[in-house]
This record gives C-alpha cells, structure tokens and sequence, in this order.
C-alpha cells in the first residue's frame, strides 16, 4: 500500500458509507412497503439518478475492494509486486463487468 | 550464620534443642521454633524456577533449566544466571541493565519485553518462565535475534538527521510548546530495543513493511524544523511497505517499554504524506 492507493481506498470508503446506508433504507423501504420486482423495475428503468448512485456505487466497489484484496494477498500469499497487481486489476475488472451488468438491467429502458 | 547453617543447627537438634538454647524457654516452645525455622529455610531453599530457554538457531529448540528464585529477580538476571552456572554457551545480549540501551529485549511467554526491566514476579506462571529470542527477526543463536533488518529499515525509512544549516549559523531557537515539538518530544525517547517490531502483525506478514521503531523515528524528524531532508523522507515512507500498509492494530503501542504510541506516529505520518501527495509533492 502507498500513498495512492491510501488515498484512493480511503476517498471510496467515504463515498461507499453513505451509499450503503442509502442502499439499505431502500431495500428497507421496498420490503415494507411490499413493492414488487416489476414496480422496482417501473423506477427505476430509464431513472438517472438511479443509475448515477448505483454505477457510483459499483465504481467506488471495483476500486475499494481490488486494494483491500490486493493487501490482502500481498500479506497472505506469495503473491507480491506485479503479478498481485495484475491479479487484483482483473479482480476489479470482473466486480466492474458484473456490478455494471446488474445496474444496466434495471436502470436501462 | 548462613542459611544451610541455620538448617543444619535444626536438622541435628530438633529432639534436644535445649542443647543449644539452655535457658531460653521449655523444650517443647523452642522445638516448635526450630520446626519453624526449618520449615521457612526448607521453602526459601528449594525455591526454584523453571525455566526453559531457546537454544541453537531458526532449528533450535527450547532446553529447561531449573533457576533459584529470588527476590527483586529479572528475567535478565535469570538469563544470566543460566549463562554463569548452568551453560556457559548460553548466547544472549545486554548492555546497561537498566533500561537505557535497549538491548536485552527477548520474548518472554510469549511476549516481547525488555528483561532488564522485567520481574519475574510479574510475568511468571506458576514458577514457569520461557524465554526465546525476539520474533519478526532471524536467529543468531539462542537468544539473540539478528537486528541488522531492523536497523537496515531505520535508515530506509530516513531515520537520521539531515542538517539544515552549519555551525556557522545561530542555534535554531525551538518553541518547546510548539505543536512540531510536541509531537517530536512524544515519541523522542525510543531505545531501539525491537519490541514494538517483533509484537507487530503487519511485520509478521509483510516482511517489507517499515515497522513502528523506524517509522516513529521519521515521526520525530518530520516534526524537526532543522532538518532538510522531509520530503525524501515522506517520500520513503509513503511508498510501499511504508506507513500506509499498517493496520493500527495498535501491538506497538501495547507492548512499548517506554509506553510510546508509534501508531500515533504512524498516523501522523499518514496524514503528511497524504498532503504532500495532494499537493503533488510526491510521486509514489
């Protein structure tokens, strides 16, 4: 870890913590309110703003979660200096391509 | 008289104390006070600790020794008796024995401490000591760990003074209650002793990272106005294995002989490398 990648990790958390918070009161909100998958689908597709939070949210996600892994590995395992680079970066790509995958289907008309 | 004395005179006269005490009171009272005597001198005497130590290298293992206890006794005394009567091969380090030159650290069941400080009525269990060689360092041999990484990583991490000025200048004037002073003067009295190191998770596990002695080192020159080496210094410490990679488990802090916080350091060091980076001062 230096000095970059703190700051990056650091940066992300701090955008992820409200977003987690929003995200819950959201799954709260649709369970009690007992909203279907369709009436999710019906605002969320062609919505903005939802696909503004929710591709931030999977961003914030790829970059956060590939440095932690990448201390992880690099303290757990052999793994050290650019091959636990090049793993991480395909760890981030695929939470990406996955993430923004899921975003598309429900923000896209 | 000395103690075996003392037992022997109450071994040899418990039926007929009066040979010895005429005069001092009946037969029976002064028996009872020989069997007393004896019974205090039986538990000082036999006495003893176990000990095992950490004998040979990286394949070494632990050999038991059995110690006399005694009172106000150190781990470091407890060593050296072993080297004096039991095993003169016994390898080990130590210089000042009171705490000032940080070199006598060992782990000590289980934990790292400095044994000239270290009573053993402290950190005993049940008359059991075992006592081995720092962790997080390769073994020389039994209880000395080779500190040569350790120090290499003093210097890595820029730990020494870069003058800013000659003799031909004016002393810099220093505020002591300047913030920079404060933070310097709170982690100023390391004595190098390696404990923080060998309790350090991050150490164990990155063998590349700094460690909290050289980084609390750097702490303390980056709050030094005379010094002319900060950004080479935070640059250093800002790459990797420098201050970002530790985890603020907060070991170091825990088991510092001299209760330093070089997690406080660490974070301080952090927080200006941060800036300067954001300032584009640095380039990792």
């Amino acid at each position: 870890m230096n000095v970059r990648l703190y700051l990056w990790q650091r940066a992300t958390a701090a955008l992820l913590a409200p977003m987690v918070l929003i995200h819950i009161a959201v799954i709260f909100y649709a369970t009690r309110k007992g909203i279907s998958a369709a009436d999710v689908l019906a605002r969320t597709r062609g919505s903005v703003a939802w696909a503004l939070l929710y591709g931030a949210f999977v961003a914030a996600v790829a970059v956060h979660a590939s440095i932690g892994v990448r201390t992880v590995l690099s303290e757990w395992t052999p793994l050290r200096g650019r091959a636990c680079d090049i793993v991480v970066v395909l760890f981030g790509l695929l939470l990406a391509v996955l993430g923004f995958r899921a975003v598309a289907a429900v923000v896209l008309p | 008289m000395n103690l075996l004395a003392v037992r022997a005179m109450g071994s040899c006269n418990r039926s007929n104390p009066e040979a010895w005490l005429a005069g001092t009171g009946s037969p029976a009272s002064v028996a009872l006070v020989f069997a007393a005597i004896e019974v205090v001198m039986e538990g000082t005497l036999q006495k003893s600790l176990r000990v095992s130590l950490w004998r040979g290298g990286a394949d070494g293992r632990y050999v038991s020794y059995e110690v006399p206890a005694r009172e106000s006794q150190t781990v470091l005394d407890v060593v050296t008796w072993v080297q004096r009567n039991a095993d003169a091969t016994l390898s080990y380090r130590f210089a000042c024995r009171v705490g000032m030159c940080g070199s006598c650290a060992m782990t000590v069941n289980g934990r790292p401490r400095w044994t000239c400080r270290t009573h053993v009525s402290k950190v005993a269990s049940n008359g059991q000591l075992t006592v081995g060689p720092l962790e997080n360092l390769p073994v020389i041999k039994d209880l000395a760990a080779d500190m040569r990484e350790f120090f290499d990583k003093w210097q890595r991490a820029k730990g020494r003074f870069a003058p800013s000025k000659s003799r031909a200048d004016p002393v810099e004037r220093i505020a002591p209650d300047s913030a920079a002073r404060r933070a310097a003067a709170a982690a100023i009295e390391c004595i190098n002793c390696g404990v923080c190191y060998a309790a350090c998770d991050t150490v164990r596990w990155n063998p590349d990272y700094l460690g909290p002695a050289a980084l609390n080192r750097a702490w303390t020159l980056v709050n030094d106005v005379r010094d002319a080496a900060n950004l080479e210094r935070l640059a250093a410490v800002a790459a990797d294995g420098g201050c970002h990679a530790c985890h603020s488990h907060q070991s170091c802090q825990e088991h510092c002989p001299l209760a330093l916080n070089p997690t406080a350091s660490i974070a301080g060091l952090k927080r200006a490398s941060a800036r300067a980076y954001l300032r584009g001062e640095l380039k990792p």
